[in-house]
């Protein structure tokens, strides 16, 4: 059973009463409970079985304006004596910093919204093993397929996030993931791919055929692959990559990025990075929602976030800390983006195909090829060569590069935008990328 | 050594009569207990940014019949702990007819010593050489515009109870300490990386000032990369520079070569055992026996001593990594690479220190025998598709070579190949062979270990450079 809120909020009183008793000017804690249990499959039989249970627990103590931190899994008294004692000897000795500070009072959560990121249902492993077993009959139906890999985790959390002046809250949530990674052959190649599919409820997800037949057809349709010559080309971005664009202007984008002057992004507040059909949002209280939350790990109210809009960057992601050195307030983003996303553009998916007579559509991309401070990227990729908006054949060993400066401005977005994860994207399109190949 | 059993209700003797209980029918299993301290001190901005400690205690219980794993783990010793794991390992394992082996290898090598680097060095005087790094570059030069320096130090003891009451110890210590610097000149922007580590104290890597050098070469590399032009696009030459570009090797050929992908022939690899799979006069090797090396274990995580396992020998494939589980389904013996992150993983095979051997060329014949092609001294990560054997890293540090000699530096591209076929395009190999500074970890199923590598320079005949400039 996954700890309550009492328990939590016992250890995180008694934390802080530790920490003001030895002296600390401040503190503030977290006190957290996970247990998730996973089921694996490989070729329909049972693989693998995993349990956790774990606790955490973690104090920022506050001198002044000298911070010091210690976590640690052992919650008996005792240790945690033993640590904040340590974790406060540590702060006498480190350094000031003028912008250390616990968050603005005014700013931290009030009331809790009851978004729906909770299901109390627990599946227990013969059933997990029921689904796995359908997924994979079907995953395995084509005599292409050579291999299956599936799971099946369910996992509950609770945590409260306590400080010395008075913030004490915290929730649970949950999650059902399951996915599968099927591998094809043929004479020429071997390829792999997969699908997944992650919700807070379980009567959400997937159904297990419909994700086995998925990600079955998306590895046999890479078979037999071809490597493309090098030329500048529209790239396509499948849904599932889209959103890594997301991801790289949300860490350009942080304030702390920003405060230390390492982000391409910097200074650019209220410039036209996008073309003007483009606007981003950050919305923490989708229902359901796998980012949703209703503060920030520091206690700070978490609301809806206009990040760009019409094109132009309307917003940092913003923490107390960097906040104080860029002299903003923060606005609930220490821990990062919540649902972020691209609002849809105008052109349907099979209209974006065929904006070009040729182009190439990107399933996959490998590689850590984004570099933030100069904006340049260069990734791995798979996919599909197109012609008249048709898929032609599979390409793979090729490269793409650009400059996100540049790639922004020329991004166009399909109407196709839902919400599978946490950061979402519409299928999109960036002209005039490099791609490397023979 | 940590007494796992000191402040428990759980007695050893207990621990391991529910071990010896829960396994007797399995093929393999067993307790793995952890007790870990680690500390990360970070100086940034000008300022000390962060200094956190964390300690860590668990146990990961795990039972093994036929190819079925049932992991359980918990961070709480105690004996109602221990036994609801053991009953979560009997409900998944139903009706199982196992034998297990008692029998382990044993070695009394061991490759690093018991230090403690947190307890060994003081958190003022961390923090001194920390102000001292920030202020030796911003005094250097008006174009250093961000310093970032961080100590990370760790300490971990763990104990492996088997069936039958075999207990096998380990105490692991491993530091880094690492230095990015960022220059700004006319308007542009530049970062250069660098840092040293492994399993001895701090003081080790620091003597003589040697702070000073680890400053310079993140200077340097940010200078070159000033100067940079766009990369090329398109398939040409690669000559790779000895050490730490030895990821390629990782990437490559290591993963591939790992005993799980192998059982399963997911690997682009797996039919290829006694095949040529690399030039002639290229040998690789994956060793964990080197003294205070980042990848070096006295025993892996199941407590199988350590060695150094020839994978490609002049060119044929020769062995794959093995950990127990995949070593008796393959039929051969754990090649003691069976690693796992923490208590709360289960065990993988894995790389240790991953090295390709010295042939007897040199830099400058393979520089010499290049008409247009790129020189790459240093990378920031790689990453492959085991399945199709594709794999790509990126360069940090790199040039483009034009008729036999070193021009422009150019900016990071991405450089991507096919695993299996890679090495035989190695048309020479360096006599310049260099591990790599000791700051690499290996990501695989969602589980960072320690790694090391170490390469001559190679000259690649062939390779996809993923630049810019058509």
């Amino acid at each position: 059973m996954i700890k309550d809120q009492d328990f939590l909020k016992t250890k995180a009183a008694y934390c802080l009463d530790v920490a003001k008793k030895i002296g600390a000017s401040d503190a503030s804690v977290t006190i957290g409970h996970s247990i998730s249990e996973t089921v694996n499959f490989r070729n329909k039989n049972l693989d693998e079985s995993n349990r956790s249970d774990g606790l955490a627990f973690s104090i920022d103590t506050y001198i002044g304006r000298k911070k010091s931190s210690i976590s640690s899994s052992n919650l008996l008294n005792e240790n945690l004596d033993i640590l904040i004692e340590k974790c406060y000897e540590t702060t006498k000795i480190t350094p000031e910093d003028e912008f250390n500070s616990l968050p603005d009072k005014n700013l931290l959560a009030d009331k809790l919204k009851d978004l729906n990121i909770y299901d109390n249902t627990h599946i227990d492993n013969d059933k997990k093993i029921h689904y796995l077993k359908e997924l994979e009959n079907t995953a395995s139906e084509d005599k292409k397929i050579i291999n299956t890999e599936s799971s099946f985790t369910e996992k509950k959390t609770n945590f409260i996030l306590a400080n010395s002046d008075g913030f004490c809250s915290g929730y649970k949530t949950s999650s059902f993931t399951t996915s599968c990674v099927a591998v094809a052959k043929d004479e020429n190649s071997m390829e792999r791919d997969y699908e997944y599919s992650s919700k807070r409820y379980l009567d959400d997800i997937k159904d297990p055929q419909a994700l086995g037949k998925l990600a079955s057809d998306q590895t046999i349709r890479k078979l037999s692959p071809k490597k493309i010559g090098s030329e500048k080309l529209s790239v396509i971005f499948d849904k599932r990559i889209a959103k890594g664009m997301l991801s790289a202007f949300a860490s350009a984008i942080s304030s702390s990025a920003i405060a230390r002057g390492t982000s391409f992004l910097k200074d650019k507040i209220n410039e036209q990075i996008f073309s003007n059909s483009i606007n981003i949002i950050d919305k923490p209280d989708i229902i359901k929602g796998l980012g949703s939350k209703n503060f920030d790990s520091e206690g700070i109210k978490s609301e809806t976030l206009n990040l760009v809009k019409e094109g132009v960057l309307k917003n940092y992601l913003v923490d107390t800390y960097n906040g104080k050195k860029l002299n903003i307030p923060s606005n609930g983003r220490r821990g990062g983006t919540t649902n972020l996303y691209f609002e849809n553009g105008k052109q349907s998916y099979d209209e974006l195909l065929k904006n070009n007579s040729k182009c190439i559509y990107i399933t996959e991309t490998i590689g850590h090829g984004s570099n933030l401070v100069t904006g340049d990227y260069s990734v791995g990729a798979t996919g599909f060569f197109v012609e008249d908006g048709e898929f032609k054949y599979p390409i793979n060993e090729i490269t793409i590069a650009g400059n996100f400066k540049d790639m922004f401005k020329n991004i166009f977005l399909a109407n196709d935008l839902d919400f599978e994860y946490s950061t979402n994207s519409p299928t999109m399109m960036i002209e005039g990328m490099t791609v490397a190949g023979k | 050594m940590s007494n796992f059993f000191d402040k428990s209700d759980l007695a050893r003797k207990d621990a391991e009569n529910i071990v010896s209980d829960t396994l007797k029918n399995c093929d393999d299993g067993e307790l793995y207990l952890e007790d870990s301290k680690s500390e990360s001190i970070v100086l940034d901005d000008n300022k000390i940014k962060s200094s956190n400690y964390s300690s860590d205690l668990g146990f990961g219980f795990r039972a093994v019949s036929e190819e079925v794993v049932a992991y359980s783990y918990s961070n709480e010793i105690s004996k109602n702990s221990l036994k609801s794991s053991a009953e979560n390992l009997q409900s998944t394992l139903k009706s199982i007819k196992g034998t297990y082996n008692t029998e382990i290898p044993k070695s009394n090598k061991k490759f690093y010593s018991d230090v403690n680097p947190i307890e060994q060095k003081s958190l003022n005087s961390k923090i001194e050489v920390l102000n001292k790094v920030n202020d030796y570059l911003r005094k250097k030069d008006g174009s250093v515009k961000q310093v970032t320096a961080n100590f990370l130090g760790e300490h971990k003891s763990v104990e492996i109870i088997r069936s039958g009451g075999e207990a096998i110890t380990d105490i692991r210590p491993l530091i880094r300490f690492n230095v990015s610097v960022m220059l700004e000149k006319d308007g542009r922007k530049e970062t250069g990386v660098y840092g040293i580590g492994g399993r001895q104290a701090y003081d080790d890597y620091l003597q003589n000032d040697n702070w000073k050098s680890v400053c310079e070469e993140a200077f340097r590399i940010a200078s070159v990369n000033l100067e940079s032009k766009p990369a090329p696009a398109g398939e040409m030459k690669v000559v790779l520079g000895p050490g730490w570009p030895a990821i390629l090797i990782h990437e490559a050929i290591g993963h591939g070569l790992e005993g799980d992908f192998n059982r399963k022939k997911t690997s682009a690899f797996h039919n290829l055992m006694g095949h040529k799979v690399a030039s002639e006069g290229v040998t690789i090797v994956d060793d964990g026996t080197i003294d205070n090396r980042r990848g070096s274990l006295t025993i892996d995580d199941e407590g199988t001593p350590t060695e150094r396992t020839v994978l490609i020998e002049n060119g044929i494939l020769k062995n794959f990594m093995q950990d127990r589980l995949n070593a008796r389904l393959m039929n051969t013996r754990s090649t003691g690479s069976g690693r796992r992150e923490n208590y709360r993983h289960v065990v993988l095979p894995r790389m240790r220190n991953t090295m390709m051997l010295s042939g007897n060329q040199t830099q400058d014949e393979m520089i010499k025998s290049v008409d247009k092609g790129i020189f790459a001294v240093s990378f920031g990560g790689g990453q492959v598709d085991i399945t199709s054997g594709k794999f790509v890293f990126n360069c940090t540090e790199a040039y483009e070579i034009i008729n036999g000699k070193i021009g422009s530096p150019i900016k990071g591209a991405t450089l991507i190949g096919d695993g299996p076929s890679i090495l035989k395009e190695v048309s020479m190999v360096g006599n310049d062979m260099k591990m790599d500074p000791g700051i690499g970890t290996c990501g695989k199923a969602g589980q960072g270990v320690p790694v090391g590598v170490a390469q001559p320079s190679i000259l690649i005949d062939k390779m996809t450079v993923g630049g810019t400039k058509l």
